[in-house]
């Protein structure tokens, strides 16, 4: 009786399955006959006519754009309000950074940069010489270009919090469980392929110019890699170690903290370091929307055919993405040394 | 009562478990049932009991299910159908919050491959089972300190895993196993990745740790000897059906079945057999024939590994006589040469 019962559901469930995708397909097909405004008379000549077969018919057409243009109309009518909150919180966080860091004269800058390279490569005197030096030549390249890393540098370090704040979870989400990774996983594709300008035009829409929508293009462009790591780096924790610290009665959390993500890190700094990599890559195209810093020395030579000066900005970047690298990946690898699998 | 009672446990592994388990049930072996649905058996139909103090060894090749055994013990696995008690206790009873508790207080686990925190050093590992049970830090190292003497380790606290040898690791796995002083300790092929000396070497530390702690330990492993030399009593598993338990004498002179008879084939009967399983009674002796000049007394715990020459060389006979002193048999080269060369 109850096991007739559950091969019904079961077989209800297949059939929805079965179904719903080509009512759902079927819908899509009037909806889009009946909104197009080029649809012959009566759905009668289709048959008589059978020209529409040798052309793509105008009135095969999702009204995709309409429905997203309307949807974003009504969106930011109701919530833009909360996204100038946003927009005044992240715009403060860059300019007191920027603030800071332009006051102070800039060797003290380069010493401070200096001394994180010298600490968390773990006192490679080679690695922290070779990065001080990078980061001398970005302002002797061009004086100018020294507030301008600056600007960038603050863009991205906050696009960077952010990463880390959103990508984490989402990672460790992933990677405690399937559906969460089935679902996240289609996503992340999205982000990664989907052209940033597609992106950049609602945010401007919802930010206005400037620096906050390049964040927010940062953080969809940059944040997959450091998800996608997390959940690697976690998943990839020996089993047994695993084993060892449920068996000892670790709770969940205590095996979280304690064990899986200590040992995912490595993995994570790359995640990280790769977020850095892709966030400069995004400087460029973000100052086609106003935004501030070295990517509109690029822009500028780009314009005036200025070979000299676009090579120069480029470089500049270039010596940016070095010491960013080189700082998040020292860090990560002096924890891999230690953490090597005992054999 | 039993310390550790399995009573029944099935465990199919694949997507639907429980449409396999009647198959399983009504007979269907490992093989029949992978090919028809797809699924594995890990356990069939396993029932143990396990004595406190006792060290019960689960011997069997990979793919036996022993693995899968040790790890219904701590319900680290669920299994498809059974039940498992520990101090009479219903393990499968317990919810979330209680089977953690029942971890920290009851047991605790030594691993193939050791199973230590890369990231911490050799102190914290030791810690580890105390930092969970968030006993204060001072306290901990105390007690983590003592663990990592009793194994010899001095010196080397504030190293990390990776720095020290293979023995060394899983003697800092068993000071860690130890350190919160469980009732049960759970050793799944613990010695199994060691080379031969050390892991001889493990055999007897562990022995003599043993007869201080009177632990119950279930240990599992694929090596005969090792079962034969650590093993009160020793379970024989195979396609994840348990096919004999005994002493290891049991089955040394009857084994259950074609399977365990390969195994003891090769073994060397003389470091496993006593004085008082191969003598022949008093009452069906012939004493006539004994020179008692050549006549040795031997405590019937003896193995015969140690008669051996005295017999083979001196022509003498070893008269066996119980812990009161009194002689309960005499062996002479008969008894011997039957006892070391075949299944009766």
């Amino acid at each position: 009786m109850w096991a007739l019962f559950f091969i019904k559901i079961i077989m209800i469930r297949k059939i929805l399955t079965y179904f719903t995708f080509p009512i759902f397909f079927v819908w899509l097909l009037v909806v889009s006959y009946n909104s197009s405004k080029r649809k012959p008379d009566s759905v009668m000549e289709l048959f008589t006519d059978l020209s529409w077969l040798y052309d793509w018919p105008k009135w095969l057409d999702i009204p995709l754009m309409k429905w997203i243009n309307d949807g974003f109309k009504v969106f930011n009518e109701k919530y833009g309000i909360y996204f100038e909150v946003i927009n005044d919180f992240l715009l403060g966080a860059i300019l007191s950074l920027k603030k800071f860091l332009i006051v102070l004269p800039w060797p003290v800058v380069i010493a401070l940069v200096v001394a994180v390279v010298f600490f968390s490569s773990g006192r490679k005197i080679g690695t922290t010489v070779f990065v001080g030096f990078c980061t001398f030549f970005i302002g002797f390249l061009h004086p100018k270009f020294w507030d301008k890393a600056i600007e960038t540098t603050s863009i991205m370090i906050i696009g960077i919090i952010i990463c880390i704040i959103i990508g984490i979870p989402l990672g460790i989400a992933m990677s405690r469980n399937n559906k969460v990774r089935n679902a996240i996983l289609p996503v992340l594709d999205l982000m990664q392929t989907i052209p940033s300008f597609c992106y950049l035009i609602p945010g401007i829409m919802l930010f206005g110019l400037g620096a906050v929508p390049a964040i927010i293009a940062t953080v969809i462009y940059a944040v997959p890699p450091l998800v996608r790591l997390t959940d690697l780096g976690i998943t990839l924790v020996d089993t047994e170690v695993i084993e060892a610290a449920e068996a000892f009665g670790a709770s969940p959390k205590q095996k979280l903290l304690g064990v899986q993500l200590p040992l995912a890190l490595p993995n994570i700094m790359q995640g990280i370091n790769q977020c850095t990599m892709m966030a400069l890559a995004m400087v460029v195209i973000a100052s086609m929307i106003g935004t501030r810093g070295l990517g509109d020395e690029v822009l500028l030579g780009l314009q005036q055919l200025n070979v000299g000066k676009a090579t120069e900005a480029g470089l500049a970047i270039v010596l940016l993405a070095i010491v960013l690298d080189r700082i998040t990946q020292a860090y990560g690898k002096r924890i891999q040394d230690r953490n090597k699998p005992p054999e | 009562m039993s310390k550790i009672e399995i009573k029944n446990i099935y465990k199919i592994f694949g997507p639907k478990p429980d449409q396999v388990l009647s198959m399983v049930q009504n007979g269907a072996d490992k093989e029949q049932v992978l090919e028809e649905t797809g699924h594995t058996v890990g356990l069939d139909n396993v029932s143990l009991s396990i004595e406190e103090g006792e060290i019960f060894v689960c011997m069997g090749l990979s793919g036996s299910g022993k693995s899968t055994l040790i790890r219904h013990i701590n319900r680290l696995i669920d299994p498809t159908a059974g039940q498992v008690l520990v101090n009479d206790v219903d393990v499968l009873s317990l919810d979330e919050k209680e089977i953690l508790e029942f971890r920290k207080k009851t047991m605790s686990m030594v691993f193939q491959r050791f199973g230590l925190f890369p990231h911490k050093t050799i102190i914290e590992n030791v810690a580890y089972g105390l930092e969970i049970q968030e006993v204060p830090e001072d306290k901990r190292k105390e007690i983590a300190q003592g663990q990592i003497d009793a194994v010899g380790l001095q010196g080397f606290e504030n190293q990390y895993p990776a720095q020290l040898s293979g023995g060394m690791q899983q003697r800092v796995g068993l000071a860690r196993a130890l350190a919160t002083d469980p009732q049960i300790l759970l050793m799944d092929e613990a010695f199994s990745a060691l080379d031969p000396l050390i892991r001889s070497e493990m055999q007897s530390q562990l022995v003599d740790l043993q007869s201080k702690l009177k632990k119950t330990i279930v240990f599992i492993t694929h090596d005969l000897d090792e079962s034969l030399k650590l093993g009160d009593h020793i379970g024989i598993l195979n396609g994840g059906r348990l096919v004999q338990v005994g002493r290891p004498e049991d089955i040394i002179l009857n084994p259950a079945d074609d399977y365990v008879k390969a195994f003891v084939k090769d073994v060397n009967r003389s470091k496993v057999l006593r004085a008082k399983t191969v003598m022949t009674k008093i009452d069906k002796f012939d004493t006539s024939g004994i020179n008692p000049s050549s006549t040795y007394k031997y405590d019937e715990d003896t193995f015969i590994e140690e008669l051996v020459p005295k017999v083979l060389k001196d022509r003498s006979t070893i008269e066996v006589i119980d812990k009161n002193g009194s002689t309960t048999g005499y062996i002479s080269s008969d008894e011997l040469s039957e006892a070391l060369t075949k299944t009766k």
